[in-house]
């Protein structure tokens, strides 16, 4: 798989993990391919942390790209029941545990799901946005991501970048396979059918437990 | 009731120095006749409070779009935003030059502490950051225990002057916001000494539906008219 297919692949399973109903705030990058890959029947609320419930891409007509954009700065609209609010009223559903789902992208994530994702001293230092409030909140966090950067692993025994949040990562969907975080430690239960276990040990320096049913992530 | 004032009057109530909160969200709802006419003048050495640094590449092809002007030109010594990646400069000129001090929060710690600063409160509680570096930011003032579950203190923010953007401003400086323009400034508008508006038309009062009103027009000292953008 190129990269454009492996970001794909990983939005594709990842858009599974989306209930009928959730209200679901999507990271910037690979997360916003998600919506494209919802199965048939699966309807989602985008919520936009810049204050819109039901935010959708603007069309043509409807684009005014002054006034409204979503999170990530694209123009956007509030579509047909929904709505535009501010930022403490966002931050507020964000906390207050009105969101059902977010997908996130990272840099390091570690066995505890403790998440790093926005800063790398020295180098770069986008800031934390909304990610550290969208971790502690949303009832589900779940992190896509490629499962190593330039071949190293991005899944560690622990993160040495700058924290995003500690122990709130509940899912970690990469293109090998699929972990869940429990108070055991990472539990691999799909994996790529392309690959072996040990293909997956050989890219993963955190430890992590197989599930005795290991499914493909294909299935 | 504000004063409407021109935009040359409107930038001459921003001293050298200052603490100045600025609207809006990657520049979208942003006073951005107000951040031209300021760019152009010498006023330097701000505090400035805004979420962004702005970004390079605004929608209508604006070189620099939103705060990224300020930041562009030095005017600003000290930032306290929550993302600012969409302006490479605030890493220029905060990580190699060392001209630029940078505080991040939290984008929702952020903004509350900004309500709080508005609102009478003495402090923001919120789980955010908690076990992250946010706790030894210079806004967190503790970490405490509640019911078994910690949270950080956050101080409140508040500044000298707060310059928001209204979409339509009433001659009593009631504010109506489109769209996802009403970002910070909601807050804003309550947490300065002195609070400017740009409107992008100015109606008559009426104009505005009472439960439309978004920002009381009591909070508002200065009302300058910088037309549709």
């Amino acid at each position: 798989m190129d990269k454009a297919e492996i970001r794909r692949f990983i939005a594709r399973r990842a858009a599974k993990e989306l209930k009928d109903g959730d209200v679901v705030n999507l990271g910037i990058g690979l997360p916003t391919l998600v919506p494209l890959f919802l199965p048939e029947g699966i309807h989602v609320t985008l919520q936009a942390e810049n204050g819109i419930v039901r935010s959708d891409i603007a069309t043509e007509e409807n684009s005014d790209p002054v006034h409204i954009i979503d999170a990530g700065g694209t123009p956007a609209v509030a579509a047909l029941g929904g709505c535009y609010f501010d930022s403490a009223t966002s931050f507020g559903l964000i906390r207050g545990g009105h969101v059902d789902a977010t997908i996130l992208g990272g840099l390091e994530v570690d066995e505890e799901g403790s998440l790093a994702n926005w800063i790398i001293p020295g180098k770069k230092m986008p800031g934390m946005g909304g990610a550290m409030d969208l971790m502690v909140g949303a009832k589900h966090v779940i992190l896509a991501m490629e499962h190593t950067v330039n071949g190293k692993p991005k899944i560690l025994k622990k993160c040495t970048l700058p924290l995003t949040a500690v122990k709130c990562v509940h899912e970690i969907i990469t293109e090998m396979c699929v972990f869940q975080v429990t108070p055991d430690g990472l539990l691999m239960t799909e994996i790529n059918p392309e690959l072996t276990v040990a293909d997956v040990k050989a890219a993963t320096e955190a430890n992590f437990h197989v599930a005795l049913n290991l499914k493909s992530m294909l299935a | 009731m504000p004063k409407f004032i021109s935009m040359q009057e409107a930038v001459k109530l921003i001293p050298c120095g200052s603490t100045v909160m600025f609207g809006g969200f990657m520049g979208c709802g942003s006073p951005h006749r107000f951040i031209d006419a300021l760019s152009k003048t010498d006023v330097r050495d701000l505090v400035m409070i805004c979420n962004d640094g702005g970004r390079t590449g605004g929608p209508l092809g604006e070189e620099l779009y939103g705060t990224a002007k300020l930041i562009h030109n030095h005017q600003v010594r000290y930032l306290i935003a929550s993302h600012v990646g969409m302006n490479p400069e605030v890493a220029t000129q905060s990580m190699i030059d060392g001209s630029l001090k940078v505080t991040l929060l939290p984008m929702g710690s952020f903004v509350e502490m900004i309500r709080c600063g508005g609102a009478g409160l003495g402090g923001l509680v919120t789980p955010t950051g908690v076990g992250t570096v946010v706790e030894d930011n210079p806004f967190c003032l503790e970490k405490r225990w509640f019911k078994g579950k910690a949270y950080l203190v956050m101080e409140p923010l508040h500044a000298d002057i707060a310059v928001i953007a209204g979409t339509k401003v009433d001659r009593a400086g009631n504010v109506w916001y489109k769209g996802t323009t009403s970002n910070f400034n909601i807050a804003m508008a309550t947490a300065a000494d002195l609070v400017i508006v740009e409107a992008e038309e100015v109606v008559e009062e009426g104009a505005i539906p009472p439960e439309d009103v978004r920002t009381p027009g009591i909070l508002v000292d200065y009302v300058v008219e910088g037309g549709k953008y």
